[in-house]
């Protein structure tokens, strides 16, 4: 009686509430993301403007790598395509590394237990703030601050100051509104990268630190032996989750213009595919625009799978390489040779 | 005796020096970080030909004259803050919620349960967390078309049910706080398994929801890729904020600096009061974010 009851409470099992309750999941994501992840796919190997109905296979991507295909017209999209391929290269660079530096110092010196330097947590609410107002707004104001003319302020101030004669083209010269562009993104991100790897300093073993005080190591010592060699997986983490946003970077070049004319040296990739699918309406370039999104796609998932392979469980990994690696033991053993190893 | 405590002093010398050092350039970057917006909220307060003729850092007299100036020339039409208010409100607060909820419910159903596809969903989940937006919308918009679901606020709010980061977050929060006793404590009371969730893990969640929820309000509310690409037709009445401000730097006839100022400080406005309010909150949130090891 007992063992059959107990047989009977073993076999309730709860495993369809499990897929009801990540059902909704999959059901929007397939349904808003996969499909229209296809969609891309399939639009990609169509014409464009009027002759969006028609089959052109490859077309698109050889007109947007190789410049061939399409007669003249593809000459100028590969120019334009890899233009924006090297402005988001060049914006990315531009503002990671200054970004990056300033923030792995922050982020070392608000960590240091031996520093006192007051007001530690007013300025990191300072410094985070950029990152929440509105990317529209910021676009906006730094276009009236740094307006081309002698009416912007900085130029108003500049001239003033007597420090220029001529007023700078922050918005239309090409380093000046790069330059601009990558000032706008590293203000916004600094704070944003300087709190996450201080998170990661602050989950370092602090006794390593304690150790190396002891031993008398200068800071310098301290942050090259102890916490950039530690920091690394944090700092990859960092630089790869950076470089696929930088590549979707849109915001900011896109509304750092003046008016409605856009500037060629600022825009950047998913500008280029915005511009094609979205402002060419009711006419759209579905095929460049689906074409460009699928190499971006694949670029993504180049560096996605990356962070992919270092966020895994360490542990699940470890443990099979572990079993893997009794199962050859014990496989060498069989085949005679004593256990020894290889 | 006496050495030893000139080297000590020498070192507290040191740091303190150092410390001074840092200081400053603590000091430094957050005048960088706060003069643009000191800027905005004085030019706010003038009027475009002082703003043109002189750079001031002191508020000027004209705020009153900017506020009317913005709700009455029909210049600024497109740029009706109330309106614009409550379209970034609807969307960001559906999102919000909708993506929140469902997460939390995916992440328990992923964390709790044992079932077959178990695994494969959450690497699923893990592999999709970097797709980003744009290499999807030229697909999406296009689908959306066909739908009849442009200039619908549907697009732009339904989809957020999926977000793979926050399944992400909730999961790993789960992991280290719920424990599954407490779930078979609650059957055996003869809780129903989807009332569980709702009395039961929520409440447990509430700190991860809650830094979760900021973060997804934030973003949404700032979005504007998405509804600039979805909201087609442009009609004022369903435009968002940050697509106000677009439309506002995009027009050439617009030339008053001053109420232009003041429109741009008015945006931001509800963004800097809740960050005033939550900031503690939401700078320990980018520190659990951070963590992904």
């Amino acid at each position: 009686m007992a063992s059959a009851a107990q047989r009977n409470i073993r076999s309730v099992s709860y495993a369809k509430y499990g897929y009801f309750f990540i059902l909704p999941f999959f059901l929007v994501y397939c349904f808003f993301q996969i499909w229209p992840l296809i969609n891309t796919f399939i639009l990609s190997v169509y014409g464009n403007g009027k002759a969006v109905d028609e089959f052109i296979g490859l077309g698109n991507f050889e007109a947007l790598l190789f410049g061939t295909g399409m007669g003249r017209a593809s000459t100028a999209i590969q120019e334009t395509f890899f233009q924006v391929l090297g402005n988001t290269l060049i914006v990315w660079i531009g503002n990671f590394v200054p970004q990056i530096a300033i923030s792995l110092a922050l982020a070392v010196w608000f960590t240091d237990a031996k520093l006192k330097i007051p007001g530690k947590g007013f300025f990191k609410v300072i410094m985070y703030m950029p990152n929440i107002i509105t990317a529209a707004s910021v676009a906006a104001l730094f276009l009236k601050l740094f307006d081309d003319s002698k009416y912007g302020v900085v130029n108003n101030l500049f001239l003033t100051w007597g420090v220029i004669d001529e007023p700078i083209k922050f918005i239309t010269g090409v380093w000046e509104s790069r330059g601009m562009i990558m000032f706008i993104q590293a203000w916004m991100w600094f704070g944003n990268t300087m709190i996450m790897l201080m998170s990661g300093i602050m989950g370092l073993n602090p006794s390593l630190f304690e150790a190396a005080n002891i031993d008398g190591a200068s800071s310098g010592q301290v942050f090259r032996k102890i916490t950039l060699p530690l920091l690394r997986p944090i700092m990859l983490y960092t630089l790869i989750t950076s470089m696929i946003g930088g590549l979707q970077m849109f915001d900011i070049p896109y509304m750092y213009t003046k008016g409605t004319q856009r500037n060629e040296y600022t825009k950047t990739v998913a500008v280029f595919i915005y511009e094609h699918f979205r402002e060419k309406m009711p006419n759209p370039n579905y095929g460049f625009s689906g074409a460009a999104s699928i190499i971006l796609f694949i670029i993504t998932i180049g560096l996605g799978s990356i962070t992919f392979y270092m966020n895994r469980d360490k542990d699940a990994a470890a443990r099979k390489k572990e079993r893997k690696a009794a199962a050859k033991k014990l496989k060498a053993q069989q085949k005679g040779l004593g256990g020894m190893e290889i | 005796m006496s050495n030893e405590k000139q080297v000590k002093d020498n070192y507290t010398a040191k740091l303190r020096v150092k410390s001074g050092i840092l200081f400053a350039v603590c000091v430094l970057l957050t005048v960088i970080c706060l003069l643009p917006i000191y800027m905005l909220i004085i030019n706010a307060t003038r009027a475009h030909v002082d703003i043109q003729t002189q750079v001031s850092f002191l508020p000027g007299s004209s705020l009153i004259d900017n506020i009317n100036e913005l709700s009455t020339n029909p210049n600024f039409k497109t740029f009706d803050a109330l309106t614009g208010f409550k379209n970034s409100l609807i969307i960001a607060g559906c999102s919000t919620f909708l993506s929140v909820f469902f997460s939390s419910l995916t992440a328990y159903g992923l964390y709790v349960y044992d079932f077959k596809i178990k695994g494969a969903a959450y690497t699923f989940i893990l592999a999709v967390m970097m797709v980003p937006m744009q290499v999807t919308s030229v697909g999406f918009l296009q689908f959306m078309i066909k739908l009849g679901l442009n200039d619908s606020y549907i697009p732009l709010i339904v989809p957020t049910i999926a977000a793979p980061a926050i399944v992400f977050f909730m999961r790993q929060y789960l992991q280290s706080s719920l424990s599954l006793s407490i779930i078979e404590a609650a059957r055996i009371d003869g809780c129903g398994e989807f009332r569980t969730f709702i009395s039961i893990a929520i409440p447990m969640m509430k700190p991860a929801i809650a830094v979760q929820a900021i973060f997804a309000f934030v973003a949404n509310w700032n979005n504007f890729y998405q509804p600039s690409m979805i909201l087609i037709s442009r009609k004022a009445e369903q435009l968002t904020i940050p697509m106000m401000i677009n439309a506002l730097k995009s027009n050439d006839k617009i030339a008053d600096y001053g109420v232009i100022y003041y429109a741009i400080a008015l945006s931001i406005l509800p963004l800097i009061i809740a960050y005033i309010c939550l900031s503690k909150f939401i700078i320990a949130g980018v520190a659990l974010g951070g963590v992904k090891e």
